[in-house]
């Protein structure tokens, strides 16, 4: 089997999207000539020409509300809004059309729409370069949210976001797009929402975590395998529709939960989690629902060991296991 | 749209050079009297008790039909906004369609009863959904036209808003983006001269919205809104523009409002007594029946035959909307997404779970299927 680099099967995912159907086209900053500041649409406007690859001017309100006018005549965009730090001025868009338009005219129209947007921190990006903003998402009924982990799963998951009839926000953790390298089977494989990955066994605490935070849980599993805590890992993947399924599964089964993003603690995606373990695994739980998160201050600092002091890494879940594994 | 046949209806001179028909002027003029019709029921339920928020379109319609008629039915796309009661009649909704959104019926197209009244929207006539933020639909109609330009689709896409909404960042993002690509798009702004009760002279340092348009690289054009043939024309030429692959076109209808913003707004407040007497004195309805009187298009048979057919479909569409059924509570979590909540249950119920259901008003009979 072939690996790529995750940035790869994200291009490759859309390059066989668009030539598989013509009506799929990619919008945003930067994204024709130059391929993306990431590179991710890179030969995109070579094959599909600039009526299908368009370099927008830098209105990221106009980027998702065109995409959703397109999707409503037949088309399905692929927006692409540069950093995830800058989704901001296309919040209304989301929250008030896109998440709604199929649940307000009941079902008349829809907006299949899959908004792809690069997040998260530990390259130097500072405060507006490195946000988690899947908790400000997560939150709304109407949109379904997927943060991948592995070129794999990067693949599959956007092929069916594209596929799919309904507005998906599609969080690319841009430290994974070239240091990450994995199998990407050939041909037409997908990834299904709402289906929660468990990336390595175990039986005593679970680990549930879901973009590089994924890569980070399986480390601090593995330093603490040698000191027989056996912790099951578990990509969320598909933070909505959620898999409650196996991430029930699997806490009942260990009985202890921890919860790691990278996000700002307070208010966070895990919360969420925390929440539905609380709710309904309570009778399993051999102790509290834990969470590793990031601070509480409003940004990533740029400064490269004030940036440390803000990440989640393994250092600290490894902590985390220990101190809830000693329950 | 000039449906009528030539052959057997007359052209009067007023209609010869823009193409119109007697008999389009006559459907034309019963478009306006229709909005109006419907309008003022929606009011006269309000005052009864009926029906809790009106949002009205009076004073607005001339502009609305006027418009409206260039665009091709069931080809090209609208995305109106809450005063659009003219424009989606005259795009194809009825006045059942209309009334069942006052009453948030069951089976009211536009949303099912999910959405204030005004927000109005229909698939089948390529009639956007409304929603409340306004000038979002902007976006969505100039994404329609690039969809169109994609596609090769020959359709044209337009926008209606107030002269309020023309100052927010959405409308900026959507010209110059329209613009660049001389996409087929119109946007039309309906200036009523206040945004609720904040004059244009608080939101404009311009005479006109249409002044920002040589900005964008685009026509602009001001039109008196009370003119239903003035309208026709502008909008004709921006829809042949369009077409012609020569990029949108602003146009802004002066109108004026004659009611208050909505049923929840008392306009005395801000406006004297002797404005709202003018603003009636330039009501486009009357105007345009005048003006067809004078040019021979309409006499006292064809409009009491068009006044009594209007007085009918509203009393037949007052009727059908108030014997329409609730929708049923247990519908309420359908449609948030194309299928059910996939992967994933739907949101808990606590009304079925606290028996609430007993309570609640749907007759239950519209089981989810």
């Amino acid at each position: 089997m072939p690996t790529k680099t995750f940035i790869e099967a994200i291009r490759e995912a859309m390059r066989e999207e668009m030539a598989r159907d013509e009506t799929v086209i990619v919008l945003g900053e930067d994204v024709g000539r130059k391929g993306g500041v990431f590179l991710a649409t890179d030969g995109l406007w070579d094959e599909f020409g600039p009526d299908r690859v368009i370099d927008t001017p830098l209105t990221e309100s106009m980027i998702v509300g065109a995409s959703i006018g397109a999707a409503v005549n037949g088309l399905r965009p692929i927006p692409e809004i540069q950093f995830a730090d800058f989704i901001f001025p296309a919040f209304n868009q989301l929250l008030s059309e896109a998440a709604r338009l199929r649940y307000r005219s009941n079902n008349a129209f829809g907006c299949p729409m899959t908004v792809r947007a690069p997040f998260g921190g530990g390259v130097h990006g500072a405060l507006y370069h490195s946000q988690s903003v899947e908790a400000f998402f997560a939150h709304i009924p109407g949109l379904k949210i997927v943060v991948p982990s592995t070129p794999h799963d990067a693949k599959g998951l956007l092929r069916t976001a594209v596929r799919d009839d309904d507005p998906v926000l599609f969080f690319e953790h841009k430290k994974l797009y070239r240091s990450v390298r994995g199998d990407v089977p050939d041909g037409e494989y997908t990834v299904p929402f709402g289906k929660a990955q468990v990336t390595r066994p175990g039986s005593q605490l679970t680990v549930l975590a879901y973009g590089l935070m994924a890569h980070y849980a399986l480390e601090a599993a593995d330093r603490v395998a040698a000191d027989d805590i056996s912790v099951e890992v578990v990509d969320v993947r598909s933070l909505r529709p959620l898999d409650k399924e196996t991430i029930l599964g699997s806490v009942r089964k260990t009985g202890k939960a921890l919860v790691v993003y990278e996000d700002n603690r307070f208010g966070g995606y895990g919360a969420e989690l925390c929440a539905t373990i609380a709710e309904e695994a309570f009778d399993y739980l051999d102790g509290p629902v834990m969470r590793v998160a990031g601070p509480d201050v409003p940004g990533v600092p740029y400064n490269h060991v004030l940036e440390d002091w803000f990440m989640v890494n393994p250092d600290k879940i490894e902590a985390a296991i220990r101190s809830l594994a000693a329950y | 749209m000039a449906v009528s046949d030539r052959a057997t209806g007359g052209v009067s001179h007023i209609g010869q050079d823009l193409g119109l028909t007697d008999d389009d002027l006559r459907e034309m003029y019963r478009l306006v009297a229709l909005a109006r019709g419907v309008d003022e029921r929606m009011w006269v339920l309000n005052r009864a008790g009926r029906i809790p928020f009106v949002i009205s379109g009076q004073g607005h319609e001339g502009a609305q039909v006027g418009v409206t008629w260039a665009l091709e039915r069931g080809k090209d796309w609208i995305a109106p906004f809450y005063r659009s009661i003219a424009t989606c009649l005259t795009f194809g909704m009825s006045a059942r369609d209309m009334m069942t959104a006052q009453y948030a019926t069951a089976g009211d197209p536009s949303s099912g009863g999910r959405q204030m009244p005004g927000h109005y929207g229909h698939p089948d006539h390529n009639l956007l959904s409304v929603s409340s933020p306004v000038a979002t639909q902007i976006l969505h109609a100039v994404g329609i036209a690039l969809a169109a330009k994609i596609r090769r689709t020959g359709q044209v896409a337009a926008t209606f808003m107030g002269e309020g909404s023309s100052n927010q960042g959405d409308v900026h993002e959507g010209l110059n983006f329209a613009a660049v690509h001389k996409l087929p798009f119109i946007l039309v702004v309906e200036n009523n001269g206040y945004a609720i009760s904040v004059p244009t002279s608080a939101q404009l340092a311009t005479e006109n919205v249409a002044d920002r348009a040589p900005a964008y690289g685009i026509p602009g054009i001001v039109v008196d809104g009370a003119d239903v043939l003035a309208c026709y024309a502008a909008a004709r030429e921006a829809v042949e523009r369009a077409r012609r692959g020569e990029g949108p076109t602003l146009i802004e209808a002066k109108v004026g409002r004659l009611t208050a913003h909505s049923s929840d707004d008392q306009q005395t407040k801000y406006r004297s007594e002797e404005e709202l007497a003018a603003l009636r004195a330039a009501d486009p309805l009357p105007r345009f029946r005048e003006q067809l009187r004078a040019a021979g298009v309409l006499d006292d048979a064809a409009e009491a035959d068009i006044s009594a057919r209007i007085k009918a479909e509203v009393d037949d569409a007052t009727t059908y909307a108030e014997g329409e059924r609730e929708p049923d509570p247990r519908t309420a979590t359908r449609w948030v997404f194309a299928e059910d909540w996939p992967g994933e249950r739907p949101p808990r119920d606590w009304a079925e779970e606290t028996g609430q259901y007993d309570r609640l008003a749907g007759d239950g009979s519209e089981a989810a299927d």
